[in-house]
């Protein structure tokens, strides 16, 4: 184990990056039980952000504050701000479509339409206006090759998407996501429902990707976190424990309870 | 912003649909209210609830509910007669019992049952069943009754009792069952001593559902059961219930504001509230028994 | 040894007696259901005719036919459709796409009222539309009238109807939406509604086969019973078969009694031709979502 994470490359240190989201003071409650609290980090340009912890430690639900899904769970409040480029996406000025098109999701499960691939991937576009039927086109056919399918389904376009394999669909669901240009890229255990050949190929994707984008995936598998993460967040029971370079989180933890935790002595 | 208030627009009308089926309620209650109120400026509280007569078409006013509230519940108790215990061991039979293909040719059957338009129940029980009930009964039994009206009323009332009882029995877990017959029990026992009780509150739901349509069923009475209001328990003899009074004051000319046109307001407040209680009561079983076998 | 055996006989005999008398009871309903149908058009063949279907009503018997009934029929469910279906799917849009994110306290009252005017008789939306439509908005005794009072009779069915199927369609597609910069309704026109609407489409068509059957609120909001011309316009008087249906069985003649099967005879395949529709649409509907 210990080899696996050696050999991770160092990312640059963290205070040496430039923050593309700043959360600050986040504490978020669903009802009267508190799943997020006091969190504060950044999330630097460009690079890749792992979310590691036991199930139910806030994970899932800190990346869903990123782009403000949880508004949509009712009887669920949000104190604190996420910046995203210096300004808070929880201010009452905000479109909320619009910022979720700046920060784009890919979820755990495959959840294409039960339309089209192309629709797929067109429905980003047209929700926001797009009207031409060849930029479209264009754009379906970078999304795609930007998510590594396009030589899978170039020629069958017009099949239901429903007809993909896993992999593919979770791949289509990631080119639906890109579609749109968002900055900030999303991921909430997005190879969780894979077998290991298809999740081997999403892996692959998120290192080329983060070229261009800002990534933040939340991982329960450790190794996949040590594989694709620059930066890996480990947080327990609602707050954030560490947040250190991935190498140096895997190999130095400073907390006894991520060593613990990376370690498999609980979780 | 543009796109935002008009997602403003569109949800505001929603919500203004929404709004409509509770002004459907106020409407009612508000309705009846107001012509009760008035009513009973006129007619003194007591004799309506104790006069033992009920003629506000007739020279002789007599304003007492009893007579059309013992027709009501008369053909209710008779309909219940059939339609309780058959629907009890149908739905017992469909749960416990029949395989997936008696199943699936009964229950769109019932179905088809519970579709079909009262008018023609009343056709049914006044022009078939009535006649073969006077062949096959030795006693004298008048041309309307509350007989006939309440079995075919049971008849129709058969499906919705089957059905939701039925659905009760089914959510039962069958690890209860599977607990009767590890200690002996043979499919009998573990119906009426398993499932019977675990489904109790589901089952008493729909029996409590299934009295409120009986007492509000009108075209079967209206056609079968005669217009003579009548204090009696005898089922042989023409009655007249409250949704039948309704119904003959609207078939004849009465000018709004009199007030034989109200008494058809206070009876339907009565009527309200009756089925009120017992849906409000039906809904409550309903939700608890759900509640238990999450 | 011996007395439990013959325990266990018993036991045996009582539950095959059991199931006999379930099945007999089974048997007399669908028996009863076969008798119904039987007389019916036992009694009415007779009469059923082009020029039955043709006809308006007379003092003869032998004369009269329904078609200013039918088409009362036909024209009230249609206004009555029209009048239901957007608000019904309206508020079930709402209750399920907006209000379940919002006040939880009110959704909840709502349900309960709504589950409880599902289950009032419908003979006191009778007696509302009798007070606010005929009366009060002076509407007389109209097929808009009609139309109005038996839509709010179907609405809280078409708004039960509708919410189930709304509820049908996963979330993760309504996340997917959102998380595409897509808004409410957005999501709601083009993932949402696309899916339900068969759903909502066979929930309604229920609703209305149980509406076109409906006779008690009709004849108390004044419908007339003898009405020997075709409605016209919103404004116009009308009947409808069901009461055409009650008018002819009230009449001690057995002649007209036969009209009245032989008209029972054209309401029930319509009937039958709604339910059917609406539950192939079920079947259909099903295979696809899986």
């Amino acid at each position: 184990m210990i080899q696996v994470f050696s050999e991770i490359p160092q990312a640059a240190p963290l205070k040496e990056t430039r923050a593309k989201m700043r959360i600050e003071e986040l504490n978020f409650f669903y009802g009267t039980t508190q799943a997020l609290a006091d969190v504060t980090m950044e999330i630097p340009l460009n690079h890749v952000v792992a979310l590691i912890g036991p199930s139910g430690c806030g994970k899932s639900t800190l990346l869903r504050c990123l782009n403000r899904m949880n508004d949509l769970i009712p009887g669920t409040r949000v104190e604190g701000t996420v910046m995203l480029d210096g300004s808070n996406i929880y201010d009452h000025s905000v479109e909320v479509a619009e910022l979720r098109c700046r920060v784009g999701m890919v979820f755990q499960k495959s959840n294409p339409f039960p339309k089209s691939i192309f629709e797929n991937v067109a429905y980003g576009l047209r929700v926001n206006g797009w009207k031409g039927r060849h930029e479209i086109e264009e754009r379906v056919k970078l999304s795609l090759s930007a998510a590594a399918l396009w030589e899978e389904v170039k020629d069958r376009l017009h099949d239901s998407a429903l007809d993909l394999s896993g992999g593919q669909q979770q791949r289509l669901c990631i080119a639906r996501a890109l579609a749109i240009q968002p900055e900030v890229l999303l991921m909430d255990e997005p190879a969780s429902a894979l077998d290991p050949i298809a999740t081997a190929r999403i892996e692959e994707l998120i290192h080329q990707l983060k070229r261009n984008y800002t990534i933040v995936i939340v991982t329960h598998n450790m190794q996949q976190a040590a594989r694709v993460s620059d930066y890996t967040a480990f947080l327990y029971l609602g707050r954030l424990v560490e947040y250190e370079n991935t190498q140096l989180l895997f190999t130095k933890p400073r907390k006894k309870q991520t060593e613990d935790y990376i370690t498999g002595r609980f979780g | 912003m543009r796109a935002h208030t008009r997602e403003k627009w569109i949800q505001t009308a929603f919500f203004a649909c929404a709004v409509l089926s509770i002004f459907t309620t106020v409407g009612i209650v508000a309705v009846l209210i107001f012509e009760t109120v008035t009513f009973f400026s006129e007619v003194s509280l007591v004799d309506f609830l104790t006069d033992r007569e009920w003629t506000p078409l007739f020279a002789d006013k007599h304003f007492g509910i009893l007579p059309l509230l013992s027709g009501t519940l008369l053909v209710t108790l008779i309909s219940m007669l059939v339609a309780l215990p058959c629907g009890l061991l149908t739905s017992l039979y469909l749960s416990e019992y029949a395989p997936e293909a008696v199943r699936k040719i009964i229950k769109p059957l019932l179905e088809v049952l519970a579709g079909i338009p009262t008018v023609v129940y009343g056709y049914f029980a006044l022009l078939f069943v009535t006649p073969l009930l006077q062949n096959i009964i030795p006693i004298h039994l008048a041309g309307f009754n509350s007989l006939s009206p309440g079995i075919v009323m049971g008849m129709m009332i058969l499906p919705l009792v089957t059905s939701l009882s039925e659905d009760a029995m089914r959510a039962v877990p069958m690890s209860l069952r599977e607990a009767g017959f590890a200690l002996g029990s043979n499919r009998l026992q573990v119906s009426f001593k398993v499932v019977i009780p675990a489904a109790f509150s589901g089952i008493s739901a729909s029996f409590i559902l299934a009295v409120s349509r009986a007492i509000g069923e009108t075209m079967i009475v209206a056609i079968a059961a005669g217009q003579q209001p009548r204090l009696t328990m005898n089922p042989l003899v023409p009655v007249e219930t409250m949704t039948a009074y309704i119904v003959q004051v609207s078939l004849g000319d009465t000018p709004a504001g009199t007030l034989e046109y109200k008494t058809i307001f206070v009876v339907g407040m009565a009527l309200f509230v009756s089925t009120l209680v017992l849906n409000v009561l039906s809904h409550r079983l309903r939700k608890r028994f759900r509640e238990v076998y999450r | 040894m011996k007395v439990r055996r013959a325990a266990s006989w018993i036991q045996i005999w009582k539950e095959l007696i059991f199931q006999a008398v379930c099945l007999l009871i089974l048997m007399a309903s669908l028996i009863a259901l076969v008798a119904l149908l039987a007389d019916v058009y036992a009694d009415g063949f007779s009469r059923l005719s082009w020029d039955f279907v043709t006809g308006f009503p007379s003092r003869f018997p032998h004369r009269a036919g329904i078609l200013p009934a039918l088409l009362g029929t036909i024209y009230i469910m249609l206004l009555t459709v029209l009048l239901a279906f957007p608000v019904g799917v309206g508020a079930a849009i709402y209750f399920e796409e907006y209000a379940s994110v919002e006040h939880t306290r009110f959704s909840q009252l709502v349900e309960i009222n709504i589950a409880n005017l599902a289950a009032v008789p419908s003979i006191i939306y009778g007696l509302l539309g009798l007070a606010i439509f005929v009366r009060m908005l002076s509407l007389g005794q109209s097929l808009l009238a009609g139309a109005l009072t038996l839509a709010l009779l179907v609405l809280p069915v078409i708004i039960i109807a509708s919410r189930e199927a709304l509820r049908a369609v996963p979330a993760s597609l309504r996340e997917a939406s959102f998380a595409l910069g897509a808004t409410r309704w957005q999501t709601i026109r083009r993932q949402v509604l696309p899916l339900a609407f068969p759903g909502i489409l066979t929930g309604t068509i229920l609703a209305l086969s149980r509406a076109i059957g409906e006779t008690a609120p009709l004849i108390t909001i004044g419908a007339l019973t003898y009405v020997a011309f075709i409605p016209e316009g919103l404004f116009s008087p009308f009947t409808v078969l069901p009461i055409q249906i009650f008018n002819w069985i009230s009449r001690p003649q057995a002649e007209f009694h036969a009209n009245a099967a032989a008209a029972i005879g054209v309401l029930l395949p319509l009937l039958f031709l709604m339910n059917g529709g609406a539950i192939w649409l079920r079947n259909r509907f099903q295979k696809r979502l899986r």
